[in-house]
Protein backbone atom coordinates (compact mmCIF):
# COMPACT_ATOMS: atom_id res chain seq x y z
CA UNK A 1 0.00 0.00 0.00
CA UNK A 2 1.30 3.60 -0.81
CA UNK A 3 2.01 5.84 1.87
CA UNK A 4 2.96 8.45 -0.30
CA UNK A 5 1.20 11.66 1.27
CA UNK A 6 -0.48 13.99 -1.75
CA UNK A 7 0.72 17.39 -2.21
CA UNK A 8 -2.04 20.05 -1.43
CA UNK A 9 -2.50 21.83 -4.40
CA UNK A 10 -4.60 25.12 -3.93
CA UNK A 11 -8.05 25.23 -5.55
CA UNK A 12 -8.92 28.28 -6.17
CA UNK A 13 -12.55 29.24 -5.08
CA UNK A 14 -13.84 32.19 -3.87
CA UNK A 15 -15.55 32.75 -0.59
CA UNK A 16 -13.87 30.37 1.22
CA UNK A 17 -11.37 32.93 3.16
CA UNK A 18 -13.67 35.24 5.40
CA UNK A 19 -10.60 37.12 6.92
CA UNK A 20 -9.57 38.43 3.47
CA UNK A 21 -8.41 42.25 3.11
CA UNK A 22 -10.38 44.53 0.54
CA UNK A 23 -7.25 44.57 -1.08
CA UNK A 24 -7.59 40.45 -1.11
CA UNK A 25 -10.69 40.49 -2.38
CA UNK A 26 -9.87 41.89 -6.08
CA UNK A 27 -7.43 39.36 -6.80
CA UNK A 28 -8.61 37.09 -9.10
CA UNK A 29 -9.56 34.42 -6.28
CA UNK A 30 -8.34 33.27 -2.63
CA UNK A 31 -7.07 29.55 -3.03
CA UNK A 32 -8.49 26.60 -0.77
CA UNK A 33 -5.59 24.23 0.21
CA UNK A 34 -7.24 21.17 1.04
CA UNK A 35 -5.58 19.43 3.99
CA UNK A 36 -2.79 16.85 3.20
CA UNK A 37 -4.02 12.94 3.12
CA UNK A 38 -2.24 9.65 2.05
CA UNK A 39 -3.01 8.79 -1.49
CA UNK A 40 -4.61 5.26 -0.23
CA UNK A 41 -7.37 7.74 1.52
CA UNK A 42 -10.30 10.01 0.51
CA UNK A 43 -10.86 13.43 2.38
CA UNK A 44 -13.89 13.29 4.30
CA UNK A 45 -16.71 15.79 3.19
CA UNK A 46 -16.10 17.94 6.30
CA UNK A 47 -12.43 18.98 4.57
CA UNK A 48 -14.24 21.10 2.14
CA UNK A 49 -16.22 22.98 5.21
CA UNK A 50 -14.37 25.66 4.96
CA UNK A 51 -15.33 26.58 1.50
CA UNK A 52 -18.49 29.16 2.00
CA UNK A 53 -20.10 29.22 -1.26
CA UNK A 54 -22.16 26.02 -2.11
CA UNK A 55 -20.86 25.49 -5.55
CA UNK A 56 -17.67 26.29 -5.11
CA UNK A 57 -17.75 23.05 -2.40
CA UNK A 58 -19.68 21.09 -4.70
CA UNK A 59 -17.08 21.51 -7.26
CA UNK A 60 -14.14 20.66 -4.59
CA UNK A 61 -15.72 17.71 -3.73
CA UNK A 62 -16.26 16.35 -7.18
CA UNK A 63 -13.17 16.44 -8.17
CA UNK A 64 -12.03 14.74 -4.98
CA UNK A 65 -14.64 11.70 -6.02
CA UNK A 66 -12.64 11.69 -9.07
CA UNK A 67 -9.73 10.42 -7.03
CA UNK A 68 -11.74 7.25 -7.21
CA UNK A 69 -14.16 7.55 -10.65
CA UNK A 70 -10.39 7.94 -12.67
CA UNK A 71 -8.47 5.43 -10.25
CA UNK A 72 -7.35 2.89 -12.25
CA UNK A 73 -9.67 0.02 -10.43
CA UNK A 74 -12.72 1.93 -11.35
CA UNK A 75 -11.82 3.44 -14.88
CA UNK A 76 -10.44 0.28 -16.64
CA UNK A 77 -13.67 -1.10 -17.17
CA UNK A 78 -15.20 2.45 -18.28
CA UNK A 79 -13.12 2.22 -21.43
CA UNK A 80 -13.35 4.98 -24.22
CA UNK A 81 -12.49 1.42 -26.78
CA UNK A 82 -14.48 -1.73 -27.27
CA UNK A 83 -11.81 -3.37 -24.67
CA UNK A 84 -11.06 -2.86 -20.89
CA UNK A 85 -7.97 -2.11 -19.41
CA UNK A 86 -5.47 -3.81 -16.71
CA UNK A 87 -3.50 -2.57 -14.75
CA UNK A 88 -2.01 0.51 -12.85
CA UNK A 89 -0.94 1.19 -16.09
CA UNK A 90 -3.95 0.83 -18.13
CA UNK A 91 -2.44 -2.02 -20.48
CA UNK A 92 -4.76 -3.54 -22.72
CA UNK A 93 -6.92 -6.25 -21.35
CA UNK A 94 -5.02 -10.13 -21.75
CA UNK A 95 -6.09 -11.91 -22.88
CA UNK A 96 -8.01 -9.89 -25.89
CA UNK A 97 -11.35 -9.17 -25.08
CA UNK A 98 -14.54 -7.22 -26.68
CA UNK A 99 -17.20 -5.54 -25.20
CA UNK A 100 -19.90 -7.27 -27.36
CA UNK A 101 -23.09 -5.99 -27.94
CA UNK A 102 -24.68 -6.27 -24.19
CA UNK A 103 -21.20 -4.93 -22.72
CA UNK A 104 -20.63 -8.28 -21.30
CA UNK A 105 -18.20 -10.11 -23.96
CA UNK A 106 -18.48 -11.69 -27.02
CA UNK A 107 -19.72 -14.81 -28.08
CA UNK A 108 -17.77 -17.84 -26.22
CA UNK A 109 -15.73 -15.34 -24.66
CA UNK A 110 -18.10 -13.79 -22.13
CA UNK A 111 -16.86 -11.52 -18.84
CA UNK A 112 -17.84 -14.90 -17.13
CA UNK A 113 -15.98 -16.93 -19.36
CA UNK A 114 -13.17 -17.01 -16.46
CA UNK A 115 -14.80 -13.84 -13.87
CA UNK A 116 -16.77 -14.80 -11.01
CA UNK A 117 -18.72 -13.42 -8.87
CA UNK A 118 -15.22 -13.27 -6.48
CA UNK A 119 -12.09 -12.49 -6.93
CA UNK A 120 -9.69 -16.26 -7.35
CA UNK A 121 -7.29 -15.66 -5.29
CA UNK A 122 -4.86 -18.50 -5.99
CA UNK A 123 -5.54 -17.62 -10.18
CA UNK A 124 -5.71 -13.90 -9.41
CA UNK A 125 -8.86 -13.88 -11.35
CA UNK A 126 -10.75 -10.60 -9.96
CA UNK A 127 -14.19 -10.90 -9.57
CA UNK A 128 -17.75 -9.64 -8.42
CA UNK A 129 -21.52 -9.76 -9.27
CA UNK A 130 -22.58 -8.73 -12.52
CA UNK A 131 -18.69 -8.37 -13.86
CA UNK A 132 -19.28 -6.49 -16.91
CA UNK A 133 -18.20 -3.05 -18.66
CA UNK A 134 -19.60 0.24 -18.54
CA UNK A 135 -21.76 0.70 -21.83
CA UNK A 136 -19.47 3.14 -24.32
CA UNK A 137 -20.81 5.87 -23.53
CA UNK A 138 -20.33 6.06 -19.59
CA UNK A 139 -16.17 5.83 -20.90
CA UNK A 140 -14.34 7.85 -18.49
CA UNK A 141 -10.56 7.00 -19.39
CA UNK A 142 -9.29 10.51 -20.89
CA UNK A 143 -11.93 12.35 -19.38
CA UNK A 144 -11.11 15.76 -18.06
CA UNK A 145 -12.75 15.96 -13.78
CA UNK A 146 -15.25 18.78 -15.61
CA UNK A 147 -16.01 16.33 -18.68
CA UNK A 148 -16.84 13.43 -16.36
CA UNK A 149 -18.85 15.34 -14.34
CA UNK A 150 -21.16 16.42 -17.48
CA UNK A 151 -21.33 13.10 -18.36
CA UNK A 152 -22.43 11.38 -15.19
CA UNK A 153 -25.17 14.20 -14.78
CA UNK A 154 -26.36 13.12 -17.92
CA UNK A 155 -29.17 10.54 -18.27
CA UNK A 156 -28.40 10.14 -21.92
CA UNK A 157 -25.11 8.77 -20.76
CA UNK A 158 -25.55 7.99 -17.31
CA UNK A 159 -28.18 4.60 -17.88
CA UNK A 160 -30.88 6.99 -17.14
CA UNK A 161 -30.04 7.58 -13.55
CA UNK A 162 -31.00 10.47 -11.66
CA UNK A 163 -28.79 12.45 -9.37
CA UNK A 164 -30.24 10.06 -6.13
CA UNK A 165 -29.47 7.07 -8.08
CA UNK A 166 -26.12 8.34 -8.79
CA UNK A 167 -25.43 8.15 -5.55
CA UNK A 168 -27.24 5.09 -4.58
CA UNK A 169 -25.35 3.36 -7.15
CA UNK A 170 -22.02 4.51 -5.79
CA UNK A 171 -22.26 4.03 -2.30
CA UNK A 172 -24.01 0.72 -2.95
CA UNK A 173 -23.65 -1.20 -5.76
CA UNK A 174 -21.71 -4.70 -5.44
CA UNK A 175 -19.69 -4.14 -8.79
CA UNK A 176 -18.49 -0.77 -7.51
CA UNK A 177 -17.59 -2.16 -4.46
CA UNK A 178 -14.87 -4.76 -6.45
CA UNK A 179 -12.86 -1.00 -6.53
CA UNK A 180 -12.50 -1.43 -2.46
CA UNK A 181 -11.96 -5.24 -2.89
CA UNK A 182 -9.71 -6.17 -5.43
CA UNK A 183 -7.61 -8.72 -3.62
CA UNK A 184 -3.87 -8.28 -4.27
CA UNK A 185 -5.03 -5.01 -6.67
CA UNK A 186 -4.25 -1.51 -4.94
CA UNK A 187 -7.98 -0.44 -3.66
CA UNK A 188 -9.25 2.53 -4.83
CA UNK A 189 -8.63 5.71 -2.79
CA UNK A 190 -10.73 5.80 0.36
CA UNK A 191 -13.75 3.21 1.02
CA UNK A 192 -16.93 2.79 -0.76
CA UNK A 193 -18.92 4.39 2.56
CA UNK A 194 -16.31 7.52 2.06
CA UNK A 195 -16.75 7.79 -1.54
CA UNK A 196 -20.69 7.93 -1.30
CA UNK A 197 -20.50 10.46 1.41
CA UNK A 198 -18.63 12.61 -1.30
CA UNK A 199 -20.96 11.69 -4.05
CA UNK A 200 -23.92 12.64 -1.94
CA UNK A 201 -22.62 15.89 -0.42
CA UNK A 202 -22.13 16.50 -4.13
CA UNK A 203 -25.04 16.43 -5.48
CA UNK A 204 -26.65 17.98 -1.50
CA UNK A 205 -24.65 21.20 -2.44
CA UNK A 206 -25.99 21.21 -6.24
CA UNK A 207 -24.02 19.06 -8.22
CA UNK A 208 -21.60 21.75 -9.57
CA UNK A 209 -19.21 20.61 -12.03
CA UNK A 210 -15.42 21.96 -11.82
CA UNK A 211 -14.17 24.69 -14.49
CA UNK A 212 -12.81 22.94 -17.86
CA UNK A 213 -9.45 23.97 -17.08
CA UNK A 214 -9.15 21.53 -13.74
CA UNK A 215 -6.95 19.25 -15.67
CA UNK A 216 -7.00 16.40 -12.49
CA UNK A 217 -7.99 15.23 -9.23
CA UNK A 218 -7.04 17.36 -5.90
CA UNK A 219 -3.57 17.25 -4.57
CA UNK A 220 -2.06 14.79 -7.90
CA UNK A 221 0.61 16.29 -10.31
CA UNK A 222 -2.27 16.34 -13.32
CA UNK A 223 -3.76 19.85 -11.64
CA UNK A 224 -0.45 21.01 -9.91
CA UNK A 225 -0.43 24.86 -10.16
CA UNK B 1 -20.02 -31.12 0.59
CA UNK B 2 -21.85 -33.17 -1.81
CA UNK B 3 -22.70 -31.33 -5.12
CA UNK B 4 -24.89 -32.93 -7.70
CA UNK B 5 -23.51 -32.37 -11.00
CA UNK B 6 -24.92 -33.74 -14.73
CA UNK B 7 -21.42 -33.95 -17.11
CA UNK B 8 -22.63 -34.53 -20.49
CA UNK B 9 -25.92 -35.91 -19.74
CA UNK B 10 -24.88 -38.49 -16.82
CA UNK B 11 -25.68 -37.47 -13.29
CA UNK B 12 -22.87 -37.49 -11.15
CA UNK B 13 -22.79 -36.82 -7.51
CA UNK B 14 -19.05 -35.60 -6.32
CA UNK B 15 -17.83 -35.15 -2.08
CA UNK B 16 -15.44 -32.15 -3.16
CA UNK B 17 -14.57 -28.59 -1.69
CA UNK B 18 -17.34 -26.56 -3.70
CA UNK B 19 -14.48 -24.02 -4.46
CA UNK B 20 -12.27 -26.80 -6.21
CA UNK B 21 -11.92 -26.06 -9.57
CA UNK B 22 -14.46 -27.43 -12.00
CA UNK B 23 -11.14 -29.00 -14.62
CA UNK B 24 -9.79 -30.82 -11.23
CA UNK B 25 -12.93 -32.78 -10.93
CA UNK B 26 -13.46 -33.01 -14.35
CA UNK B 27 -9.78 -34.46 -14.66
CA UNK B 28 -8.95 -35.78 -11.65
CA UNK B 29 -12.61 -37.33 -10.14
CA UNK B 30 -14.61 -38.21 -13.17
CA UNK B 31 -11.42 -38.67 -15.07
CA UNK B 32 -12.72 -36.47 -18.26
CA UNK B 33 -8.92 -35.77 -19.34
CA UNK B 34 -10.14 -34.55 -22.71
CA UNK B 35 -10.58 -30.93 -21.22
CA UNK B 36 -6.88 -30.20 -20.43
CA UNK B 37 -4.63 -27.77 -17.97
CA UNK B 38 -3.08 -25.06 -19.45
CA UNK B 39 -2.29 -21.89 -17.08
CA UNK B 40 -4.78 -22.31 -14.27
CA UNK B 41 -5.02 -18.84 -14.72
CA UNK B 42 -7.58 -18.33 -17.47
CA UNK B 43 -5.48 -17.25 -19.87
CA UNK B 44 -4.80 -19.80 -22.20
CA UNK B 45 -8.70 -21.20 -22.98
CA UNK B 46 -7.07 -25.52 -23.18
CA UNK B 47 -9.09 -26.17 -20.51
CA UNK B 48 -12.88 -24.76 -22.69
CA UNK B 49 -15.71 -26.45 -21.81
CA UNK B 50 -19.26 -25.56 -21.73
CA UNK B 51 -21.78 -24.68 -18.41
CA UNK B 52 -25.66 -24.39 -20.35
CA UNK B 53 -23.97 -24.01 -23.82
CA UNK B 54 -22.00 -20.90 -22.35
CA UNK B 55 -17.71 -21.39 -22.94
CA UNK B 56 -16.41 -21.31 -19.69
CA UNK B 57 -12.69 -21.36 -18.49
CA UNK B 58 -12.89 -24.62 -16.22
CA UNK B 59 -9.56 -24.23 -14.20
CA UNK B 60 -11.11 -20.70 -12.91
CA UNK B 61 -14.56 -22.09 -12.31
CA UNK B 62 -15.15 -23.40 -8.78
CA UNK B 63 -16.96 -26.43 -9.03
CA UNK B 64 -20.04 -25.00 -6.99
CA UNK B 65 -20.94 -22.89 -9.88
CA UNK B 66 -21.91 -26.45 -12.08
CA UNK B 67 -24.86 -27.27 -9.89
CA UNK B 68 -27.67 -27.28 -11.56
CA UNK B 69 -26.10 -26.50 -15.09
CA UNK B 70 -25.45 -29.03 -17.68
CA UNK B 71 -21.93 -29.03 -18.20
CA UNK B 72 -20.71 -30.60 -21.73
CA UNK B 73 -16.64 -31.24 -22.08
CA UNK B 74 -15.31 -32.54 -25.48
CA UNK B 75 -15.73 -36.01 -24.76
CA UNK B 76 -19.67 -35.17 -24.76
CA UNK B 77 -19.76 -32.54 -27.43
CA UNK B 78 -20.92 -35.55 -29.84
CA UNK B 79 -21.62 -38.68 -28.88
CA UNK B 80 -19.62 -40.28 -31.82
CA UNK B 81 -16.71 -37.62 -32.45
CA UNK B 82 -18.72 -36.04 -35.52
CA UNK B 83 -19.76 -32.96 -34.39
CA UNK B 84 -19.49 -30.71 -37.54
CA UNK B 85 -16.19 -28.93 -35.96
CA UNK B 86 -14.83 -32.49 -35.07
CA UNK B 87 -15.27 -33.55 -38.95
CA UNK B 88 -14.14 -30.06 -39.88
CA UNK B 89 -10.89 -30.48 -37.94
CA UNK B 90 -9.87 -34.08 -39.51
CA UNK B 91 -10.68 -33.00 -42.52
CA UNK B 92 -8.19 -29.23 -42.37
CA UNK B 93 -5.59 -31.91 -40.18
CA UNK B 94 -5.93 -28.78 -37.66
CA UNK B 95 -4.27 -30.02 -34.78
CA UNK B 96 -0.31 -30.17 -34.68
CA UNK B 97 0.90 -30.77 -31.34
CA UNK B 98 -2.96 -30.99 -30.22
CA UNK B 99 -2.75 -30.02 -26.49
CA UNK B 100 -4.86 -26.47 -27.28
CA UNK B 101 -7.60 -28.20 -29.66
CA UNK B 102 -9.62 -29.11 -26.85
CA UNK B 103 -10.00 -25.58 -26.14
CA UNK B 104 -10.29 -24.18 -29.49
CA UNK B 105 -12.88 -26.90 -30.75
CA UNK B 106 -15.14 -26.18 -27.31
CA UNK B 107 -14.80 -22.55 -27.69
CA UNK B 108 -15.87 -22.98 -31.50
CA UNK B 109 -18.84 -24.49 -30.60
CA UNK B 110 -20.18 -22.69 -28.38
CA UNK B 111 -19.60 -19.65 -31.08
CA UNK B 112 -21.25 -21.38 -33.73
CA UNK B 113 -24.00 -22.24 -31.35
CA UNK B 114 -24.63 -18.03 -31.28
CA UNK B 115 -23.29 -17.41 -34.37
CA UNK B 116 -24.02 -19.98 -36.99
CA UNK B 117 -22.45 -17.99 -39.81
CA UNK B 118 -19.47 -16.42 -37.71
CA UNK B 119 -17.04 -13.78 -39.67
CA UNK B 120 -13.27 -14.43 -40.08
CA UNK B 121 -13.28 -11.19 -37.81
CA UNK B 122 -16.07 -12.60 -35.09
CA UNK B 123 -13.72 -16.41 -35.12
CA UNK B 124 -10.69 -14.42 -34.30
CA UNK B 125 -11.96 -11.93 -31.18
CA UNK B 126 -13.97 -15.08 -30.23
CA UNK B 127 -11.31 -17.73 -30.32
CA UNK B 128 -8.76 -14.98 -29.74
CA UNK B 129 -8.66 -16.04 -25.50
CA UNK B 130 -7.69 -19.90 -26.64
CA UNK B 131 -3.48 -19.84 -27.61
CA UNK B 132 -1.86 -22.17 -29.97
CA UNK B 133 1.82 -22.50 -29.51
CA UNK B 134 2.03 -24.18 -32.71
CA UNK B 135 0.39 -21.58 -34.48
CA UNK B 136 -2.68 -23.66 -36.64
CA UNK B 137 -4.57 -20.62 -36.42
CA UNK B 138 -4.83 -20.49 -39.86
CA UNK B 139 -6.14 -23.87 -39.62
CA UNK B 140 -8.40 -23.43 -37.20
CA UNK B 141 -9.72 -20.58 -39.00
CA UNK B 142 -10.50 -22.58 -42.17
CA UNK B 143 -12.33 -25.45 -39.85
CA UNK B 144 -14.46 -23.72 -37.98
CA UNK B 145 -15.96 -21.92 -41.36
CA UNK B 146 -16.40 -25.60 -42.89
CA UNK B 147 -18.44 -26.24 -40.35
CA UNK B 148 -20.46 -23.15 -40.44
CA UNK B 149 -20.84 -24.49 -43.53
CA UNK B 150 -18.70 -22.08 -45.69
CA UNK B 151 -16.29 -23.06 -48.21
Amino acid sequence: MSTIVLATAPLVFAGCDKTKSKEETTKKAPSFVPPAIAASELRKVSAFDAISDPADRSRAIFLEATRVFLHPRCSNCHPSGDSPLQGNEQRPHDPPVFRGENNHGIAALECTSCHQDHNLELARVPGAPNWHLAPREMAWIGKTPHDLCEQIKDEKRNGGKSLEAIVEHSAHDPLVAWGWNPGPREPAPGTQASFGDLVAAWVKTGAACPDATEKGPLGTKENAR
Amino acid sequence: MTLRLTVNGTEQTLDVDPEMPLLWALRDILGLTGTKFGCGQALCGACTIHLDDEAVRACVTPVKRAEGKRITTIEGLSPDGTHPLQRAWVEHAVPQCGFCQTGQIMSAAALLRKKPHPTDAEIEQSLGGNLCRCGTYLRIREAVKKAAGGQ
